[in-house]
């Protein structure tokens, strides 16, 4: 049993989704903006973490191990869109990807 | 315990210090080497935490699967070029003010402290087992009260599968 | 934990979802014997399927009830809203017959895809906890995404995906983080078991609670296009192939309210107060940008994707009631928009021509001349989207005004009503340019009708004129059904 205390991990993971939304809306690099949903998905499944060791119910350890499942799934096909991007245009900056206005 | 503690800083230091990396570095080769760091430091904090499986998972799943296609990926496309354009936003007030946003109702519930989280009830003692993260419950659980998600999941991974051929085949 | 899990009534009311994934999978065996001799069969197939699942979610309901556990709810509501997004696909596959082939785009997976995300979405109308609403709603999105994206080497689809797939990413980590603080908050993500736990002896601070519901509005904010969040709608619509934009309009949009229903409206009942000016807010931002928005565009998918905005925005006030007639009125309007909305794109499907060419509003110019069904079918469409007696979409702003102003929220009904003055400028101007003006370039091109989209064109048309002169068929059911499980 740790000692260290819940508000510990949870602020922690707080920073870590901020972090996370900070990289999405700043960086123009689609990769980039990518794995900063990466970053936010970790923030949650620690927070999950945590709060199922403070219950002690294991549904916690479930659904943290769902969501990673999904963020293989949607690593998989946001890669390929990423792939076709990059094909067709020839770069990776996001204000480039952005031909639609009136 | 003071080595718990010591441990919890260490980890966070990783998940944080990765982190910050991964949303600044120019290179996206750097960016994801640093999500690995990252990653791994939220992987220390599940063993922290007695989930020896998820543990196990993250190392092998995330960083093992999706860091490597991610790494995959970026090693496919040229990015020479996008490492010496400018790395941020036009519109980085508006996205200081949402990240302000939320980073304040965060920190009120850091500032009320243990009090704002307000944990539910925990389970009696006597249910809970001394090892909370032993892979052999974890499946018990996941067989029975959560088979229909786990069930789905399967239509999700289906969908990804095709998704991704349908995005990567030659011609439609 | 009993041995056997699972019984046979637990997968008689998930019948519908295994219809779908079953027939989903079963299109892609048959692809290789099928190919290019006759891929229309996948069509068929898939309106095959869409039909047996909705006959197979009338046969759940005939079996109502709790389904895993309490992780699904078929109840009227959920069947409701299965129906409506089946219906949906089935207009989705209509006009893609000739999409597809001028786009010489024939696949299985494109069915299949389609078919996988109507079962998400079919077990997010039905879901009960969190955790199957998140499953359900990925599989819905990550199948929409590739679709949005579906035709590969046209740079506004690849486009339309890449910002459809990074937003609503972003906008599902918003919504887990919600789901995460109410799992630690009231130790469970059963929508049942969280109310009881709100509005319990020992419940969770507000604040915190408030935290989780407004992540988790974030989320599903961005699901329904509502402002503020509604920035990726217009792009994706523009540059997704026309009947996939028809579907995101409808189906995902319906499911996702779905899920914003039976979560705020169960779970988060007990702490209406704390959210109803968040949504308050959300409604009118997304009514007045939208209709704004729409008064200047020139492209027509562009106008329908603001005008999408704004209907989610009348759904919204029906949320902001806060009551069982407001959530009957918000499950009428769904239906009825999605009927007309989906009705208006298979127009524009069809006018736009091979490689989509023509989207304006100007090469509508003489439509009314060159073919007067379709003009007539566009116009039951467009005056239902005004709302015009005798239209689903008169009813629908009926009721959710009615359900406002019993709930006292005068304010907003006033504003929501002016709103629908100005979406009515746009509407109209789209009906002089098809009867006040000489065909154009693209209207002198234009195929005639196939089969394929005279259905598509007069099936909704029919609905919607059916729910403007019998509304008591679908309302009374929705008012059944309002009544959510709690």
């Amino acid at each position: 049993m740790t000692e260290v205390p819940i508000s510990w991990f949870l602020t922690l993971s707080a920073v870590l989704f901020v972090l996370g939304v900070a990289g999405f809306l700043f960086r123009r690099n689609i990769i980039t903006v990518f794995m900063s949903i990466e970053l936010m998905l970790n923030a949650v499944n620690l927070t999950f973490i945590t709060f199922s060791y403070q219950l002690k119910r294991v549904n916690g350890h479930l659904f943290a191990f769902f969501v990673m499942v999904v963020a293989a799934a949607e690593a998989a096909v946001g890669l390929a869109i990423i792939l076709t991007i990059f094909k067709n245009r020839g770069t990776l900056n996001i204000d480039d990807v952005d031909s639609m206005k009136n | 315990m003071l080595i718990d503690t010591v441990l919890f800083y260490m980890f966070a230091a990783l998940v944080l210090g990765g982190g910050v990396l991964t949303i600044t570095r120019r290179n996206a080769v750097h960016s994801a080497i640093s999500l690995i760091v990252s990653l791994l430091g939220v992987a220390g904090l599940y063993l922290l935490q007695q989930a020896e499986f998820l543990f196990a998972v993250q190392i092998v799943l995330y960083v093992g699967g999706i860091m490597v296609l991610f790494l995959f990926v970026i090693m496919l496309v040229n990015l020479d070029l996008a490492a010496k354009e400018r790395q941020f936003n036009k519109q980085w007030l508006v996205a200081l003010a949402a990240v302000a946003a939320v980073a304040a109702e965060i920190g009120y519930f850091i500032y009320r402290g243990k009090d704002a989280f307000h944990i539910a009830e925990p389970a009696t003692m006597a249910l809970a087992p001394p090892a909370l993260g032993n892979t052999e419950m974890l499946a018990d659980t996941l067989f029975s009260e959560y088979l229909l998600p786990f069930e789905i999941a399967s239509i999700l991974l289906l969908v990804a599968v095709v998704g991704a051929v349908v995005m990567a085949k030659k011609r439609i | 934990m009993p041995a056997s899990f699972t019984s046979a009534a637990d997968l008689i009311r998930l019948l519908p979802e295994i219809i779908l994934t079953v027939m989903g999978t079963f299109l892609m065996v048959l692809d290789p014997i099928l190919h290019k001799r006759s891929s229309r069969a996948f069509g068929h197939l898939s309106i095959l399927a869409l039909a047996g699942g909705i006959g197979g979610s009338v046969y759940a309901y005939a079996h109502a009830g709790p389904a895993f556990g309490g992780m699904l709810m078929v109840d009227g509501f959920a069947t409701f809203f299965r129906v409506l997004v089946m219906v949906v696909g089935i207009l989705t596959v209509l006009p893609s017959y000739r999409f597809l082939n001028r786009q010489d785009a024939e696949t299985s997976e494109y069915h299949a895809l389609l078919l996988f995300s109507i079962a998400g979405q079919c077990l997010m109308a039905a879901a009960n906890e969190l955790i199957i609403v998140f499953i359900g709603l990925e599989i819905s999105s990550i199948a929409s995404y590739v679709l949005a994206g579906y035709l590969r080497d046209d740079k506004r689809a690849n486009e339309a995906s890449l910002k459809y797939f990074l937003l609503g990413s972003f906008a599902t980590a918003f919504f887990l983080y919600g789901v995460a603080l109410i799992y630690g908050s009231t130790g469970s993500v059963n929508l049942i078991a969280v109310r009881a736990a709100i509005s319990g002896q020992n419940a969770p601070e507000p604040v915190f609670l408030g935290l989780a519901a407004a992540l988790m509005f974030v989320g599903l904010g961005f699901k329904v296009s509502a402002a503020p969040f509604q920035i990726w709608a217009p792009d994706v619509y523009q540059g997704a192939p026309t009947p996939v934009a028809a579907f995101l309009s409808a189906g995902p949009k319906a499911a996702a309210f779905a899920v914003f229903l039976r979560i705020f409206m169960t779970a988060f009942e007990p702490i209406g107060g704390g959210w109803e000016p968040l949504v308050w807010i959300s409604a009118l931002l997304s009514m007045t940008i939208g209709n704004f928005a729409a008064l200047l565009q020139s492209n027509v998918k562009r106008m329908l994707a603001y005008s999408s905005i704004a209907h989610a925005g009348y759904v919204l006030v029906a949320l902001t009631a806060r009551s069982e007639t407001g959530t009957a009125a918000a499950m009428f309007y769904l239906a009825a928009y999605a009927l007309m909305n989906i009705g208006a794109f298979a127009v524009v499907s069809h006018l736009s021509g091979r490689g989509e060419r023509y989207q304006n509003i100007d090469d509508l110019a003489g439509l009314g001349q060159k073919q007067p069904l379709t003009a007539a079918m566009l116009a039951i469409f467009l005056l239902s989207l005004i709302g015009v007696p005798l239209t689903g979409g008169f009813f629908g702003k009926f009721y959710i005004f009615k359900a406002a102003l019993d709930s006292h929220l005068y304010w907003l009904a006033v504003l929501g009503l002016l709103n629908s003055a100005v979406a009515a400028y746009y509407y109209l101007r789209i009906l002089v340019m098809m009867y006040m003006h000489e065909p154009g370039e693209a209207v002198e091109a234009v195929e005639p009708l196939s089969l394929g989209l005279r259905a598509a064109l007069i099936l909704p048309a029919m609905g919607t004129l059916f729910l403007g002169i019998f509304p008591a068929w679908v309302l009374d059911f929705a008012g059944k059904s309002a009544a959510l499980v709690k």
